[in-house]
């Protein structure tokens, strides 16, 4: 404490030229934090999944289906020790663009083997109860207005009613938190058993089976008991565990995390020279007055150190601005109005911001730190 | 030290400097003595050494062969940090163009040589007041260098090398870049502060009415001291 005076004010010394830097950096820092957020929306999923769950599709692609008889026989292999059922129902809600996730489940099969969803126990009753029940999530239920207790319309785009109308009614019965901070609570449950008997075509067929297995160290060895189960049937499966399908599933929007990670290190290798170049000028311009704290008595190390705290000070401002700026932001909600499952920035990101700020002092500190460690007294005396 | 009242003993000292693979000879064998309290002028042509000189003395260079001992302690052979540290304790500099940081107040920039010692804020301000109020410049103690005149930068700069009340004070050409009447003020003050307060001071002049006012002058010419320096 005793040198940040003398840091603070050297850092002052052009403040028009300080300020654009600190600008820079906090726009690197800004972009570091609201990028990370959006990559964690794609891929935060894949690492919330249940590492205690297969999911069994058709060999082919997932739009094709499998008889919902698969259940009792995938039941008693060994290894397993709970089944549900599940199909993508791809409707709208009052307007095409409000697309959201609605899965045709089995209730008690949701209940079971998503522990990670929180919903009441009044809640749980009443949508066991209800035959036409579904249960939200609670960022879906905030964007459109929902409370319990209300009628959700949906527009069919795959699934007509036998009456030939794609309009569908749900009461709305519930509406469930996540354990964890990154838990998807964008999607929208409904009863399996009311769809299959109010839907036009395809009774019986389902979309995929949810498994929880007693032994996760056996996941490879019961999905393969599974597929064989099945093997040279009509509807052949491919099983795999719930991680490397989220996976397989965000890889197939691109790999976003590569893309956003090449934008970032344009973005830092161009704040580095911004930076860099500023303290570089900063320390050039004093080189006499580097030579007069050395004249005083000021050893090599400490003018060393002075140099880098300015540097570390500059980027940590910035770095810090640009960080908790992001963070409001992400605190106001997705660009997409509530279309990511999650949007946060993570514990990790914010960590690693803070690494990459304190490297950033670092490295555009280090060389002017060492030509002001170098500086000859007598020399930079005669060059004032 | 020794018991004789020599504070600076400097023998054969030379330096030599080399350029573009000339070898030059700065300094050619001195020898000199200057006693506790003493009020030393160096005079000279451009180029004869005098600034060389004064570097030496104050620990900024090192002689490329000779013994140099101040206050008994022989600095020709201190290792760069401890020469660090030996200034810091015992060598005030007052430069021709003040080298005052811009940045700070006048105050700030008479602190820095205190930041180096354990002395907590409180009593670092004290000795800042007492320095300043030894320039006369208390009233000012707030104000930027740009903010003050030339002479009023120069006083600032003596508060700042007398700051730490160090053993001896160097002073390389302190009016040089003042008009008549600051530089005789500044020469007052360093006569004031020989006289009064039995600073022994070294001070690098052009100015023979500068020179004047020291106790004693010497004048260097080709790296050679004429005169006797000695006693």
């Amino acid at each position: 404490m005793r040198y940040f005076s003398l840091v603070w004010r050297s850092l002052l010394r052009k403040k028009t030229r300080t300020i654009f830097t600190v600008l820079s950096i906090l726009v690197a820092f800004l972009l570091f934090g609201y990028l990370g957020a959006i990559r964690q929306a794609f891929e935060g999923g894949v690492e919330l999944t249940g590492a205690d769950r297969l999911l069994t599709l058709h060999r082919v692609s997932l739009i094709q289906l499998l008889p919902v008889s698969y259940k009792s026989r995938i039941e008693s292999i060994s290894g397993v020790k709970e089944v549900t059922c599940s199909t993508w129902f791809g409707g709208t809600y009052q307007d095409p663009k409000n697309f959201f996730p609605q899965i045709v489940s089995e209730p008690q099969g949701v209940l079971d083997l998503y522990p990670e969803y929180r919903l009441p126990e009044e809640q749980k009753v009443a949508w066991l109860a209800n035959r036409m029940g579904a249960i939200a999530g609670r960022q879906i239920a905030t964007k459109y207005g929902w409370k319990v207790g209300d009628r959700i319309p949906i527009q069919a785009t795959i699934w007509r009613k036998k009456d030939g109308t794609a309009d569908w009614q749900f009461d709305l019965v519930g509406i469930y938190d996540g354990v964890e901070k990154g838990t998807d609570t964008t999607q929208f449950f409904f009863h399996y058993d009311y769809f299959d008997e109010t839907r036009m075509f395809a009774q019986g067929m389902v979309g995929w089976f949810v498994e929880r297995i007693a032994d996760p160290g056996r996941a490879a060895e019961i999905a393969r008991d599974i597929d064989d189960t099945f093997a040279n049937s009509r509807y052949e499966t491919k099983t795999t565990t719930e991680k490397a399908f989220a996976q397989g599933f965000a890889n197939q929007v691109g790999s976003i995390g590569a893309i956003l990670r090449s934008v970032l290190l344009a973005v830092f290798f161009t704040i580095l020279l911004v930076a860099g170049n500023t303290m570089a000028q900063s320390v050039r311009e004093r080189t006499g007055e580097l030579a007069v704290l050395k004249t005083l008595g000021f050893s090599d190390g400490k003018v060393l150190g002075l140099v880098m705290a300015e540097s570390l000070l500059l980027s940590g401002i910035g770095g810090s601005l640009g960080l908790g700026l992001a963070w409001l932001l992400i605190q106001r909600g997705d660009p997409t109005g509530g279309a990511l499952p999650i949007f946060f920035l993570p514990m990790r990101d914010l960590v690693r911001g803070v690494g990459l700020v304190a490297a950033l002092g670092v490295a555009t500190g280090v060389p002017p730190a060492i030509v002001a460690l170098r500086l000859r007294i007598v020399e930079a005396l005669r060059r004032v | 030290m020794a018991d004789d009242g020599v504070l600076v003993r400097v023998r054969d000292v030379h330096k030599e400097y080399r350029r573009g693979g000339e070898r030059i000879d700065v300094l050619q064998g001195v020898d000199l003595d200057i006693p506790r309290g003493d009020f030393l002028v160096l005079m000279g042509p451009s180029g004869s050494g005098k600034t060389t000189l004064l570097n030496l003395l104050g620990g900024l260079d090192v002689p490329s062969r000779g013994a140099i001992e101040v206050a008994g302690e022989r600095i020709d052979r201190m290792s760069h940090g401890d020469l660090a540290r030996w200034r810091a304790r015992h060598v005030g500099f007052v430069f021709q163009l003040y080298n005052l940081l811009p940045v700070l107040t006048a105050e700030r920039n008479v602190e820095l040589p205190l930041l180096l010692t354990g002395l907590p804020r409180s009593e670092r301000s004290r000795h800042v007041a007492a320095a300043l109020a030894v320039v006369g410049l208390v009233g000012r103690a707030k104000h930027y260098p740009r903010q003050l005149s030339g002479g009023q930068e120069q006083r600032v700069g003596i508060a700042r090398a007398i700051v730490t009340d160090p053993t001896l004070l160097l002073c390389d050409e302190p009016t040089g870049d003042l008009d008549r009447k600051s530089g005789d003020e500044i020469l007052d003050l360093l006569e004031a502060l020989n006289a009064r307060y039995g600073k022994t001071i070294v001070m690098v002049t052009h100015d023979p009415h500068a020179a004047a006012r020291a106790r004693r002058r010497l004048v260097l010419d080709k790296g050679l001291l004429s005169g006797d320096g000695i006693g």
